[in-house]
């Protein structure tokens, strides 16, 4: 059984010629078929997770480890972490001119799968796929992001979770700028993903409304980077009806968020 | 000209990339043109023609001390039934019919050459073979003259290769009767330390249609002017290029549209990939519609792509409007860069980097390539183009 492993994790990050600690200790164990929801306010250190797990090279590990059933993750360069079985579905996707969404799900897919899907069942499975997703097929006939809305690429980004069929699915806030129907067939794509029981699922989000729509079975509290609580489903309740003050009156968190494309 | 109507470049600019400054098509020319020498001074870098362009580098192609060397340069010219291929002297009233030099170096060709070759299609002669031009550098300094011309209906196509190791200067006439329709290619796949300085003139018959496919790879410069005019209505013109311009290269394309006729049309598009450092493209792109070309429809497009640090992009695209009744004019250029965060964002699907990379130019590239519409060429051309990638990583 796929397992993530994330322990005492310190990340840094530069920024005006300062060293800046933005994780200060994170552990966190992520089990395949499990569902684990990471909550907290703005600049807690989120968004830093998940870019750090994927390898963005703006990061530098400091100290701790990850760790993919035992295999060194933070030795892996961003395209073997994917290999692997390691998945980010970003919040703001970034446009690549001149490569079209069907070039880039099939070349992505290939080098996941280690060899070229066969061309008819891969025609029909990306077709179902986005049809699932309610997508237009002229979709993949566009460029990568190009244009797209909001809506659009995020239905992108968890079209390729479920061509990619990843170990582990790290989702970075995929919930934010949608719409109530938008964020139903998100949802329901990851829930697709999740009914397989084999793809460990980190959500990362502001808001506890996606949590209507995926169960989690964990519920963490992110703060001044690190964890400040653990719990189950119950915990998202507390925090939808308490918000975020208690955890942010421990720690200067204001300005943790370190701002730019991937923050 | 004083009331022409000059709408300003919309370049972007991205890091290191430079865009230059707006300038007239008038302004841009230090001396009328000539078939003469005599009548340009020699340049010393800062007139608006020249200021991209190193001359220390042009090897004296501009200042009179490229002395021609004999055998620097083999021409050998392939052609189909139908067609006609001539060495004639300097006297050949048909040289020179489709354009004027408008700097030193081209009318330091038309004046230094000692024969020109002319290859002419017959009117309502269809080739369905393409015309094979090779120019192979020997080593040495070589001026040339090449004339095209097609008779009235005829259709062809003309394919010219340039490779080798050479200083050359040469001029290339393209010569269109009355609804003729050619395409030509010209490759400039040269060794990285050719010089290759030419202007290309292409004059359009009534009806006719030319296409042009610049494709630069190589030399250590580069500096091409694919010219248009019409010589009646209803002519048109596509101006397609690619470049792909590596370390410490010097390519520069400088196009103008002359829309001198009513109810012509002309369609540039440009494309450049960059790698490398001291890599510098230049993109000139200057339309003219003079005020008896009512009906014009124009537009002109250059991209660029800087795959990495240390490369420059100059791109200029320019349109003079002095007549209102058209039917449209427009223009773009845009620089972009393939950055970081395009790159983690493919990896993080586990493409590697090589890949990536190789993905993004392609896409960059196929849509201009798929226009060409010669199989055997686009074929040939993408295939370069994956040669150049895999030469960079």
């Amino acid at each position: 059984m796929a397992t993530l492993e994330i322990r005492d994790l310190h990340v840094s990050v530069e920024a005006d010629n300062a060293t800046k600690e933005i994780l200060k200790g994170v552990d966190l164990t992520v089990k395949q078929g499990e569902t684990h929801a990471i909550m907290g306010p703005n600049g807690s250190g989120k968004s830093t997770l998940a870019y750090s797990l994927a390898g963005h090279p703006k990061y530098t590990i400091t100290s701790g480890s990850v760790t993919l059933d035992g295999e060194d993750v933070l030795e892996m360069t961003v395209d073997e972490r994917a290999r692997a079985g390691l998945f980010l579905a970003m919040q703001y996707p970034v446009e690549i001119p001149g490569v079209s969404v069907s070039n880039f799900l099939r070349t992505s897919a290939t080098a996941v799968r280690g060899e070229a899907p066969k061309l008819r069942t891969w025609v029909k499975e990306v077709k179902e796929t986005m049809g699932r997703l309610q997508m237009d097929p002229a979709f993949a006939e566009r460029n990568v992001n190009e244009g797209f809305s909001g809506g659009e690429k995020k239905r992108h980004e968890i079209l390729q979770l479920e061509l990619l069929k990843p170990k582990v699915a790290i989702l970075d806030e995929t919930d934010s700028g949608l719409d109530v129907d938008a964020l139903r067939i998100v949802s329901e794509g990851v829930n697709r993903v999740r009914e397989t029981g084999e793809v460990g699922t980190l959500l990362i989000t502001h808001y506890t409304r996606i949590l209507r729509y995926i169960k989690p079975d964990f519920v963490h509290v992110f703060a001044n980077g690190r964890i400040a609580e653990s719990g189950g489903a119950e915990l998202a309740d507390k925090l939808e009806n308490e918000g975020y003050e208690a955890y942010v009156k421990g720690g200067p968190v204001s300005g943790a968020n370190s701002g730019g494309a991937v923050a | 000209m004083a009331e022409a109507q000059n709408i300003p470049a919309g370049s972007t600019t991205t890091g290191s990339i430079a865009v230059a400054a707006e300038s007239t098509v008038a302004t841009r020319m230090s001396a009328p043109p000539s078939f003469d020498v005599a009548d340009f001074p020699v340049p010393h870098g800062r007139e608006e023609e020249w200021r991209f362009t190193p001359l220390e580098r042009l090897r004296g192609l501009h200042d009179g001390t490229a002395v021609a060397t004999s055998g620097a340069v083999k021409v050998a010219i392939e052609a189909p039934e139908g067609v006609t291929v001539e060495t004639v002297g300097r006297d050949d009233s048909r040289l020179g019919k489709a354009g004027t030099p408008v700097d030193r170096v081209a009318a330091q060709a038309y004046t230094s050459f000692e024969q020109a070759s002319v290859v002419t299609v017959a009117k309502e002669a269809v080739l369905t073979e393409p015309i094979r031009i090779t120019v192979h550098g020997e080593g040495g300094v070589a001026y040339g003259h090449q004339v095209v011309e097609l008779g009235a209906f005829a259709e062809a196509v003309v394919v010219i290769d340039h490779t080798g190791d050479a200083v050359l200067a040469a001029n290339v006439d393209y010569v269109l009767g009355d609804g003729a329709k050619l395409t030509v290619v010209s490759v400039q796949d040269w060794d990285e330390t050719a010089v290759h300085v030419g202007q290309h003139n292409a004059l359009v018959g009534r009806d006719a249609s030319f296409k042009s496919i610049v494709v630069t790879f190589g030399g250590d410069l580069v500096r091409l002017h694919p010219r248009v005019a019409y010589a009646g209505t209803g002519g048109e013109a596509e101006l397609f290029g690619l470049y792909f311009t590596d370390k410490g290269q010097h390519q520069e394309h400088r196009l103008l549209v002359d829309h001198n006729t009513p109810h012509c049309k002309s369609n540039a598009a440009y494309k450049g990939a960059l790698q490398g450092d001291g890599a510098h493209a230049v993109w000139i792109g200057d339309v003219l519609i003079q005020a008896r070309a009512e009906g014009t429809d124009t537009y002109e497009m250059n991209r660029n792509l800087v795959l990495t640090d240390g490369a420059r992009v100059d791109s200029v695209p320019n349109l003079e409007i002095e007549t209102g009744e058209i039917v449209g004019a427009g223009h773009a250029s845009a620089t972009g860069r393939f950055d970081d965060e395009q790159l983690f964002y493919l990896m993080s699907r586990g493409i590697e980097a090589e890949e990536a990379r190789r993905l993004v130019v392609r896409g960059f590239f196929a849509e201009l390539v798929q226009q060409i519409g010669l199989p055997d060429v686009e074929a040939r051309l993408l295939e370069k183009i994956e040669a150049e990638l895999k030469a960079s990583v």
